[in-house]
């Protein structure tokens, strides 16, 4: 198969995906129609799109955005600075690294979020909980891939700062840093999914802050169509979010 | 040689014990100093007693067995959901082009803000509960699969081929023997996120199960009763990981 032909293939195939889903949603609407799904428990999508106008005009959904985008922002700041120094501690103390590495990923995969009520004990219903379960929730990669990326430092590149007899200082701010960058992106960017993840999640449990408590209150009024809405404006954000850290990743990647 | 490697592990070991024993005292010193409002860091006495006492209840493992439950049945709803999408997109190329895109973007999106939409669905008892875990575990365990069937050596597939296998046993006699470690990934994967939306359905709206007594211990500010349910969530959600863990490196 030329490039060309599969070129067209794949956009076949993603034309059929599209016009599936376009399918779906108009089979929803029909069968809410014809009285088949209780239009109670599925609002009609054509309703759901009218609903959405609304909700960003009434519910000051850009406003919600911002304060949401803001936790996110302050939480992924925070696990940038504690995540890439505590992986660059544990590097640099190999008994610290061996002690505590397999620690860090047990971290990773503990049920964090479930400690909300914790939270909220702590640091009250206010923005310090959620941005801090955002930070809690996405430390781990950060350190790991930090780790991962110093000590997987190329040894000629290392050998080239210790032939030009560079202090260890300087070894580690012009080799060991930016041959780890790209490795320490990857576990950025899985810290900033986690923290989006769980910063919008706790939002929505404890009926505070932006995005996430939108859907609960207009869930709480019975708003169906502008509770749809507003999980598909939350699904919409999450891609977008998801997608340009995605190319951040990728324009940091280094040529191989 | 051989010495310096007991040296380095008894260094470790030492380092771990010293770790928690700081965290501990530290703690403690937190609970004695009275700089956090009274009863929001509780002696680690206080905390061992609350856990003795739910340990002790049979109240905790009735709604140990609620949770457990519906987690099952999300997994086994999610679980075989997620497998034949997965074998379906990782088989068919065409399929895997058109959809494939949908299931990596909705994937790491927040899935309990559907918790709504699954009480209207299903309604506010264990239904929505077990909505929530299904929804959660079906995404990590389709895009594992997916990939996993990809990875299959070609020369496996024309070996089932050449014995003109039917579709059925091509999956239970090839795709699935060789798919072990990825499906195993996949559900591990799974059951964690499982865990984490079927518990935190329960602390938003339920009467039973473990996320109801977590958050009931909240309302009524029992803090060692909350930390110490908080503790065993985490010890039970980590031991079952590790067990299937363990599982899957078993020959």
């Amino acid at each position: 198969m030329t490039s060309a032909t599969r070129m067209a293939s794949r956009n076949r195939a993603r034309a059929v995906g599209a016009a599936s889903i376009v399918a779906v949603v108009a089979l929803v609407e029909v069968l809410i129609g014809a009285g088949v799904i209780n239009a109670f428990v599925v609002p009609r999508p054509t309703q759901i799109l009218l609903a959405i106008p609304r909700i960003v005009v009434e519910e000051h959904v850009l406003h919600r955005f911002s304060q949401t985008a803001q936790e996110v922002l302050w939480a992924s700041l925070l696990i940038a600075v504690v995540g890439i120094a505590l992986g660059m501690l544990l590097f640099r103390f190999r008994p610290l690294r061996l002690a505590f590495e397999t620690w860090v990923g047990a971290l990773a995969a503990a049920p964090i979020v479930l400690m909300y009520p914790l939270f909220l004990v702590i640091f009250g219903r206010s923005t310090t909980t959620i941005v801090m379960i955002g930070f809690a929730a996405g430390l781990a990669p950060v350190i790991l891939k930090t780790v991962e990326g110093l000590a997987g430092t190329r040894k000629v590149l290392i050998d080239v700062g210790r032939s030009f007899k560079l202090s260890s200082a300087q070894q580690f701010r012009k080799v060991l840093l930016p041959a780890a960058l790209p490795a320490v992106f990857v576990g950025l960017r899985l810290g900033l999914i986690f923290a989006m993840i769980n910063i919008v999640g706790v939002e929505f449990l404890i009926n505070f802050g932006g995005l996430g408590q939108l859907i609960n209150e207009l869930a709480e009024r019975y708003d169906l169509p502008g509770t749809y809405g507003a999980i598909l404006f939350v699904i919409l954000a999450s891609i977008l979010f998801f997608d340009l850290t995605e190319r951040i990743e990728r324009w940091l990647r280094p040529v191989e | 040689m051989k010495r310096n490697a007991a040296g380095t592990s008894r260094r470790i070991w030492t380092l771990r014990v010293a770790f928690v024993i700081a965290a501990l005292a530290a703690w403690e010193a937190l609970a004695a100093s009275g700089l956090l409002f009274r009863d929001v860091v509780p002696s680690l006495g206080a905390i061992g007693n609350a856990l003795a006492r739910v340990l002790g209840s049979p109240d905790f493992y009735a709604n140990l067995a609620v949770t457990a439950q519906e987690i099952g049945v999300a997994m086994i709803i999610g679980g075989v959901a997620g497998l034949a999408t997965g074998i379906l997109l990782g088989a068919n190329r065409f399929l895997s082009q058109a959809f494939e895109a949908l299931l990596l973007y909705l994937g790491p999106t927040p899935k309990i803000i559907f918790f709504p939409v699954m009480i209207m669905w299903f309604g506010v008892g264990p239904g929505s509960k077990i909505a929530m875990g299904a929804v959660s575990c079906f995404f990590p365990i389709a895009i594992s699969t997916a990939a996993g069937m990809r990875q299959i050596e070609p020369v496996l597939i024309r070996v089932g081929r050449s014995f003109r296998a039917s579709p059925s046993q091509m999956v239970r006699c090839i795709y699935l023997p060789a798919m072990r470690e990825p499906i195993v990934t996949g559900l591990r994967l799974g059951l964690g996120v499982a865990i984490i939306g079927t518990l935190l359905a329960e602390t938003k709206l339920s009467n039973r199960g473990l996320g109801y007594l977590v958050i009931q211990a909240y309302a009524l500010f029992d803090m060692p009763r909350m930390y110490a349910l908080l503790i065993l969530l985490f010890v039970l959600s980590i031991g079952v990981n590790a067990l299937i863990g363990r599982l899957s490196r078993a020959p």
